[in-house]
């Protein structure tokens, strides 16, 4: 796992908008621009960690109460500026911990901020901005529901520093009463509970595993090639559903989620005569 | 016996005693509801017995269909009692496609509205990649269907409504709670195994209820109505709620207005929930426009 989340992030914000400060009233941890991908202009968006924010545990890259309503904010803001227009995509480069865990951020109903995010990004997806969330580093638990997991196509790096989970290992050894190598060892036999991206890869949830030659520093050729994927991501996007049925239909979802997809069917049988 | 002399506490019906099959009946038109994929058809997690954990015939979710004050209506529950209500592959499943089927049917023009009983601390860990995923999409189904029909949060206790799935709270057209329920993305416990301490005392009962309690979220305009754990009462919120239809703006789309008051926040030290809730309120009401109401 790479040293900091967010570090690796902020490297591809920066090499795909030529951009590295924040929109004008936003917290110094949220980074969106709109930027040419292809032959339009697309709205990326980055948590980033920031040694100086307000909120004292959320300076880590951390979804945190300004991070989420940000976020928010600039994704509603592209919405309403083609609103007569070609629905611009949005693209969330996801480098992000986790949520902030604080009593500040509990208080002030950081559940209703991470919600409004991941409002924000599912009525984009739901009012035709193909969503593309890029997975270049971590993307955990709810820091991902938060940023990047309402997304129409997912991307991530194929590399040992790139985590898809719903805790990380020490908590998540803590709470299920094992060791942090038994549950290595779980993640092997059990693939929802893998922490190699490889095997998230099987579940049927991303669009594209991407091989990115040393990916903590982006290049004119590995930056033309993320690029060049995103394109083609935001053309099947567009040509497909706005709704998440393509993590449903995926090969991957067919041999992996068969309970779930037999109770989804089941479900649909039954209802019409209920 | 006079039963005037008992208290209305004592002689209440309890909502939060009940099993969440109970629950949910007991918030449908009496003989309306029918279960769907139910303990009889036996699609049960493949993930715990791998893991030498007893999985149940129902994924601890119930999913009724019938009709709440004589509206087309479904109801997914999740039984607390079971692996703490967590969501795995198979419950998760069941959440999200009854409410996309509620939206199949609104878009028809049956408009169908979607109650969620939820006591969860969020994704089962033991299904991990997959309980997240799951979460995502019950929350994209959820989107979907508040564009025709609400969608309706109760959490009642004593489980709470944590982690993930505290984001689904955060997406219903209307919330219902009790004083005994809590809400909040992250546990006590784990901000203070994440965080220390110093910045959560879990063992701080009155602290946790400040924060996270039913009344405190209901008086801070993040939740709507706030019921006695009483049957009757909380089945009367929720036809209320029905019958309310949509609400003119959900709360998680008013960005600007919570924007700034996170922005007008003092976090030099810790923030006295008491003093949040009597700002919040008071600029609830001052605006006319109230919380999602």
């Amino acid at each position: 796992m790479s040293a900091q989340p967010g570090v690796r992030g902020k490297a591809w914000f920066q090499a795909l908008t030529g951009k590295d400060s924040p929109m004008d009233g936003d917290p110094g941890s949220v980074l969106a621009a709109d930027a040419k991908l292809g032959d339009e202009s697309a709205r990326f968006l980055c948590i980033v960690p920031n040694p100086n924010a307000r909120f004292p545990c959320a300076r880590h890259g951390e979804a945190g109460l300004e991070e989420a309503y940000a976020l928010a904010r600039r994704i509603r803001e592209a919405m309403d500026i083609d609103t007569e227009a070609v629905k611009r995509p949005i693209v969330a480069i996801v480098d992000v911990k986790s949520q902030a865990y604080g009593r500040r951020e509990e208080t002030a109903a950081i559940f209703l901020a991470a919600a409004a995010a991941a409002d924000a990004y599912a009525s984009a997806r739901m009012a035709g901005h193909p969503v593309i969330a890029l997975i270049v580093g971590h993307a955990f638990s709810g820091g991902f529901l938060t940023h990047g997991y309402q997304a129409n196509r997912i991307l991530a790096f194929d590399d040992r520093d790139v985590v898809i989970h719903a805790m990380h290992e020490e908590a998540a050894a803590r709470i299920t009463l094992r060791t942090v190598e038994g549950l290595e060892r779980l993640g092997h036999e059990i693939l929802p509970m893998s922490y190699d991206v490889q095997d998230y890869a099987k579940l049927g949830l991303l669009h594209r595993l991407l091989h990115v030659q040393d990916s903590d520093t982006p290049t004119v050729a590995t930056v033309a090639q993320v690029q060049k994927e995103l394109v083609d991501a935001i053309a099947d996007a567009r040509a497909g559903a706005t709704d998440l049925r393509n993590r449903l239909e995926s090969a991957g979802a067919l041999a992996t989620r068969k309970a779930g997809l037999a109770a989804r069917a089941l479900m649909e049988k039954q209802w019409s005569t209920a | 016996m006079n039963t005037n002399l008992i208290p209305a506490f004592v002689r209440r019906n309890s909502f939060i005693e009940l099993s969440a099959r109970a629950r949910a009946e007991s918030l449908m038109d009496p003989g309306s509801a029918r279960e769907l994929v139910g303990p009889f058809d036996r699609i049960e997690s493949p993930w715990l017995p791998m893991q030498g954990i007893a999985p149940e015939f129902d994924d601890g979710c119930i999913v009724l269909k019938g009709t709440i004050g004589g509206e087309p209506a479904v109801v997914a529950a999740l039984e607390g009692g079971f692996q703490a209500g967590s969501m795995g592959e198979v419950s998760g499943a069941k959440m999200s496609t009854a409410l996309d089927l509620a939206t199949r049917d609104s878009k028809n023009g049956t408009k169908t509205a979607a109650v969620l009983l939820l006591e969860t601390g969020g994704v089962r860990l033991q299904e991990a990649n997959l309980g997240l995923a799951a979460i995502a999409e019950v929350m994209a189904s959820m989107r979907a269907l508040r564009e025709y029909a609400p969608v309706i949060t109760v959490t009642a206790g004593t489980v709470g409504c944590f982690g993930g799935m505290s984001l689904a709270a955060g997406l219903s057209s209307y919330i219902i709670m009790t004083r005994e329920a809590r809400l909040g993305l992250n546990g006590p416990e784990v901000i203070e195994q994440e965080s220390g301490t110093e910045e959560f005392d879990s063992s701080d009962r009155a602290l946790v209820w400040a924060i996270n309690g039913g009344e405190q979220r209901v008086g801070m305009g993040v939740a709507d109505e706030l019921c006695l754990d009483d049957v009757g009462e909380i089945a009367a919120a929720v036809k209320k709620c029905v019958m309310a239809g949509l609400p003119a703006t959900h709360r998680s789309q008013q960005v600007e207005p919570y924007r700034k008051r996170i922005a007008s926040l003092n976090v030099t030290e810790q923030i006295d929930p008491l003093v949040l809730r009597e700002a919040w309120n008071h600029e609830r009401y001052s605006s006319g426009k109230g919380g999602s109401r």
